[in-house]
């Protein structure tokens, strides 16, 4: 997909505004590095960005740190302590960490240390600068992480590494703790072409129907996420069992992937498998990195979509559902509260009774489900598309290399 | 919309203010922009009314700014009820309807600086803290976030060469280019007037009259959008009506 593809679902002057900040910036060298090139929200958006920066005649690439089964592992409890978890990581597994991090150094240093700018993706890669003594550019640690609440000790040690860089990006301001360098903040955005997000054929959409078991006739509720405690599949199963009482035909599809970087999804996908026994219309579906058409149909044969994390970075799979004109009901919490306003693009809930409660009420009104659909899309549009993102990096690589000016003029 | 080279137009205001120096009574074309705000967090946040007073007094100068226009560009489904967040948050964080009834009505553009806004604000929130005799607190993830933010300025290509040109498309013009406009420029200095006001003096006199009825509005009690159509709904009253119709 090409820039000016965007242009008939944001409009020209979108396409324009990328093409004037990019200017200045032509010729210039980008790196992103993140942990994992499949599944999660980080790897799509990197998926779209890098081609449409290049378009721009910046010279982007996007490289993976690679570690043992023990770094994911550590990785992932950083990941669930920076979220809130207070589970200790053993010194082993710390080690391993900066071990890892020392030989992806060794492997990336050449394109890294000449590089103008370097975006750093989540904890993962964090300790890379320590070991690039000769970097040239402003390195860049992107969070997409509910910081609010970290356990002390894992962010103790994580900040030593964060506060090198030369910035940071926040998906919300509550996420952004004290550091000395300049915090931007920059929600992350869909792809509204790529394969989860782009109008499907008839045939793609009732292609769910037979291939997962659901009946179009009833209504469907879905959660899409990765099998996670933080996404609480098991509260998505309590909801609708309190919601089935009321409407006794109502099925729920709980579907999501494995990320290469996260240990611990099998074992939340058997507590959910447990959880969903002996109710048929409880589909809990293991999909493959790639099934980005699979997620766009099941999304799109919702009558509701829900995401009730207990803790969200930003929630991706919300502004998804919110673009293919569903009401959303979410977990009040992260960046789920910057997409859902009540009775305006969903409902924001605090327990399964409350997600049951707003599924009863949406499953009774079409009309209100219609009508908070359109404007859930429009406020994608004008809000969380990759082009914005965009925007808002190149933007931030301005303010970087122009630190002393407020504001950024094109004429 | 026009191109550079709007030559009849221009003479004709040039033969009825019988000018005789272009060079000091026609103006540049109007440029129109468009803008965009990107946010940062300062990492300074109060989760009580004591500490939002000592913040206050310490954050950067754009911060307070941000608070009180930034909102004015984010996206809403409804008018704000509360047209600054210092006032929002004490309401729905502080609970206190007293406190965010008198922020609410602080005006930014009575404030010939920002350090006077500021000291406002603070007034404000000390009287409160001796009245109540108690320091009020949010929960924790309802604390007041002070924000900054960083503004990219695009050029939209959009050239006017006369003021009648422009009256017929105030209310096109983009929401971001109308704020750059209408709103920051009463920041810049040396004018700290609204753009449209600014390029209108370069006319000579002309259009005094016009700008007397941009001068009138108070930009802050609004939504842009309405506030965009009242500009436009005074450009094309001046133009439409009266001796300057056509």
């Amino acid at each position: 997909m090409a820039l000016e593809d965007y242009a008939s679902v944001v409009g020209p002057e979108v396409i324009d505004h990328l093409r004037q900040l990019a200017r200045p910036l032509k010729g210039m060298k980008v790196v992103h590095i993140n942990s994992t090139k499949l599944g999660g929200g980080v790897a799509e958006i990197l998926d779209t960005l890098i081609p449409l920066t290049n378009e721009l005649q910046i010279d982007t690439t996007w490289e993976v740190v690679t570690g043992s089964a023990d770094f994911y592992e550590c990785t992932k409890s950083i990941h669930n302590g920076l979220q809130g978890s207070q589970a200790p990581i053993s010194d082993r597994l710390w080690r391993e960490y900066e071990k890892t991090n020392v030989d992806n150094a060794e492997r990336l240093r050449g394109l890294l240390e000449p590089a103008d700018i370097v975006f750093i993706h989540d904890p993962q890669p964090a300790a890379l600068i320590n070991h690039c003594p000769n970097r040239k550019g402003k390195w860049i640690w992107r969070c997409h992480i509910d910081l609010s609440h970290p356990s002390r000790p894992v962010w103790k040690y994580l900040r030593q590494h964060v506060a090198r860089h030369d910035a940071s990006i926040f998906s919300l301001a509550a996420f952004a703790p004290p550091l000395q360098h300049p915090m931007y903040l920059i929600p992350p955005s869909i792809n509204p072409l790529n394969d989860k997000n782009r109008e499907l054929t008839p045939e793609e959409r009732n292609s769910v129907y037979g291939q997962f078991g659901i009946d179009p006739q009833r209504p469907l509720v879905s959660q899409i996420s990765r099998f996670d405690r933080f996404k609480d599949p098991i509260g998505v199963i309590q909801a609708y069992k309190l919601a089935k009482k009321f409407t006794p035909g109502l099925q729920l599809a709980l579907a999501g992937g494995g990320a290469t970087d996260d240990p611990e999804g099998e074992i939340v996908l058997n507590e959910v498998r447990a959880a969903a026994e002996g109710d048929p219309d409880i589909h809990v579906i293991l999909l493959p990195p790639d099934a980005h058409v699979s997620i766009n149909a099941i999304q799109r044969a919702s009558d509701i979509v829900l995401q009730k994390s207990t803790k969200e970075g930003f929630g991706l799979t919300v502004t998804e559902a919110l673009w293919k004109g569903k009401p959303v009901i979410g977990g009040d919490t992260g960046g789920i509260r910057l997409q859902i306003t009540n009775h305006h693009t969903g409902f924001l809930v605090s327990s399964p009774e409350g997600a049951a409660l707003r599924i009863r009420y949406l499953l009774g009104d079409r009309q209100k489900r219609e009508s908070i659909g359109e404007k859930g899309r429009e406020y994608v549009r004008n809000n969380f598309l990759i082009t914005r993102h965009l925007r808002e990096y190149l933007t931030l690589i301005h303010g970087l290399i122009n630190p002393e000016r407020d504001r950024v003029e094109f004429n | 919309m026009a191109l550079l080279s709007p030559k009849p137009e221009m003479e004709k205001v040039m033969e009825e203010n019988v000018i005789q120096d272009p060079q000091i009574l026609i103006p540049d074309p109007f440029a129109v922009k468009d803008c965009a705000l990107i946010a940062l967090a300062t990492g300074k946040r109060s989760q009580n009314l004591r500490e939002l007073s000592n913040n206050l007094r310490e954050i950067p100068q754009a911060s307070v700014y941000y608070h009180f226009w930034g909102g004015l560009l984010l996206p809403r489904f409804e008018e704000r009820e509360y047209n600054n967040d210092f006032a929002a948050w004490a309401r729905h964080a502080l609970h206190d309807n007293t406190l965010a009834e008198r922020l609410a009505v602080v005006d930014p553009s009575e404030h010939p600086d920002i350090e006077g806004l500021r000291h406002e604000v603070l007034d404000i929130v000390e009287q409160r803290l001796d009245e109540v005799g108690h320091v009020p607190w949010s929960k924790i993830d309802q604390q007041f976030e002070f924000l900054l933010s960083k503004m990219v300025v695009f050029d939209t290509k959009m050239r006017f060469n006369t003021p009648r040109e422009l009256a017929g498309h105030v209310n096109q013009l983009p929401l971001g280019g109308f704020f750059y406009h209408f709103i920051d420029a009463r920041r810049r200095p040396p004018e700290k007037v609204d753009d449209f006001s600014s390029w209108l003096a370069g006319f000579g006199g002309e259009y005094d009259a016009l700008r007397g009825k941009l001068a009138a509005v108070d930009p802050y009690f609004t939504t842009l959008i309405q506030l965009r159509k009242r500009i436009s709904d005074i450009f094309e009253d001046y133009f439409e009506g009266g001796e300057h119709g056509a």
